[in-house]
């Protein structure tokens, strides 16, 4: 069953959190509480920050330098060090906001294994796809469901899943109308 | 529930010697929004066709509520066809003498709707739809979505217990296409119309409760219809 919180989990984390923080720093300095929060507002629906990542993170960043630690303000609790940017916290943002993310056609790999294996096997190969394009379809309505009942932004995240689960019915359907000729061609 | 509202029994019908349909099954019931998909020439819009009333199959049976459809004589099926059932195509087929409002007037004014009526029931349309202003237009002064969706109005101001939609979004582009489909599911869920589109877009897929497939003349149920 589709979740939110699984997509964006697989989807938004995926895209790593340390990255996501610097661009939110990017904006602007920030505290380690209003951070979460805006994560949360934007890509964390349905599956929020844990603080602990948040803090962890940060510490990692401004060992690695790309983040500096403001004095503690007077006055505040634990929470009231202010986020900086560094020049090379900028730099390798920047470069990781403009650079394609690797085209990874796993699923297309597992779809491919069991149609070559259910050929190769004489099992119904046909049957299965049938089975993935009807999953496939499943997703796409909840997806689509999710972009009628929510905001802009679940669209942009739902429209995300379907192109993809679009594009992997497309190879089903060409898969489907090559059976034979691929059966033939496994087994000879 | 006392079964489906329209179904089609091991339907076939061949142009010449060439066979569309090959004992096609399919049933839709009440208020259900279904789609049926296939690769070009599966037979998926002689189905849709033999559903509606416009082509009369070779053997087999087309029901609609518990009334036998493939028999019934031209007069009848017109009658069928304009009284309850409705159409969306893929080019609207407005008519481009009338002007937009006219046309979505147009199922009333054939069943005898009186014209100030029928252009009143029509121009409720406009807003809901977001076509305000564009009453007056004609079909050429229409973009693709404009005069999808006043075709989109034409097939649901008779209020049809079914609409017949064949590839409705399928000269718009993803976006407009998007908008067409939100309209229309959107209105036929709120009237309990049964909507069966023909569509080879698993996006427009997408928005019905289930899918069938039509491959070789013969239609396979992808997902269970609910309850059954």
């Amino acid at each position: 069953m589709y979740r939110r919180d699984v997509y964006i989990e697989r989807i938004v984390l995926d895209m790593s959190v340390p990255f996501t923080l610097l661009g939110l720093l990017e904006r602007e300095p920030s505290h380690g509480y209003d951070l979460k929060r805006d994560y949360d507002a934007f890509f964390g629906r349905g599956k929020p920050l844990p603080f602990g990542q948040v803090y962890a993170t940060l510490g990692r960043l401004a060992r690695d330098g790309k983040v500096v630690v403001g004095e503690a303000e007077s006055g505040a609790g634990p929470d009231r060090k202010r986020y900086v940017i560094t020049e090379r916290g900028a730099t390798e943002f920047e470069t990781w906001l403009t650079e394609p993310v690797e085209a990874e056609p796993h699923l297309q790999t597992v779809l491919f294994t069991k149609v070559v294996l259910a050929l190769l096997l004489d099992r119904d190969a046909g049957g299965y796809l049938d089975a993935q394009r009807a999953a496939h379809l499943r997703r796409m309505r909840e997806l689509t469901e999710i972009k009628r009942s929510g905001g802009l932004v679940d669209a942009l995240l739902a429209d995300h899943g379907l192109f993809h689960l679009e594009s992997d019915l497309r190879w089903i359907e060409l898969t489907t109308a090559r059976l034979d000729a691929l059966a033939k061609e496994v087994r000879s | 529930m006392s079964g489906p509202l329209i179904k089609a029994r091991g339907v076939a019908l061949s142009f010449g010697r060439t066979p569309a349909l090959q004992g096609a099954d399919l049933a839709a019931d009440a208020g259900e929004v279904l789609a049926v998909m296939g690769p070009s020439g599966s037979g998926k819009t002689t189905l849709l066709h033999c559903l509606a009333g416009i082509l009369t199959p070779d053997s087999g049976e087309v029901h609609f509520a518990g009334r036998r459809v493939d028999t019934l004589g031209e007069t009848e099926r017109s009658a069928l066809r304009r009284d309850r059932f409705g159409f969306v195509f893929q080019f609207g087929q407005l008519v481009p003498e009338l002007t937009a409002e006219e046309n979505v007037a147009l199922p009333l004014l054939l069943a005898g709707t009186r014209r100030a009526a029928a252009l009143k029931e029509a121009g409720a349309w406009f807003e809901r739809l977001g076509l305000d202003g564009l009453e007056r237009h004609r079909s050429g002064e229409l973009s693709g979505g404009q005069a999808q969706r006043v075709a989109l109005a034409r097939g649901l101001v008779g209020r049809p217990e079914v609409l017949f939609a064949d590839e409705p979004t399928g000269s718009l582009d993803s976006l407009t296409g998007e908008h067409v489909m939100d309209l229309l599911v959107g209105a036929a869920r709120e009237r309990g119309t049964t909507v069966i589109v023909v569509t080879h877009e698993p996006r427009v897929a997408a928005y019905a409760d289930r899918e069938v497939i039509v491959r070789d003349g013969k239609a396979t149920p992808l997902t269970a219809r609910a309850g059954s």
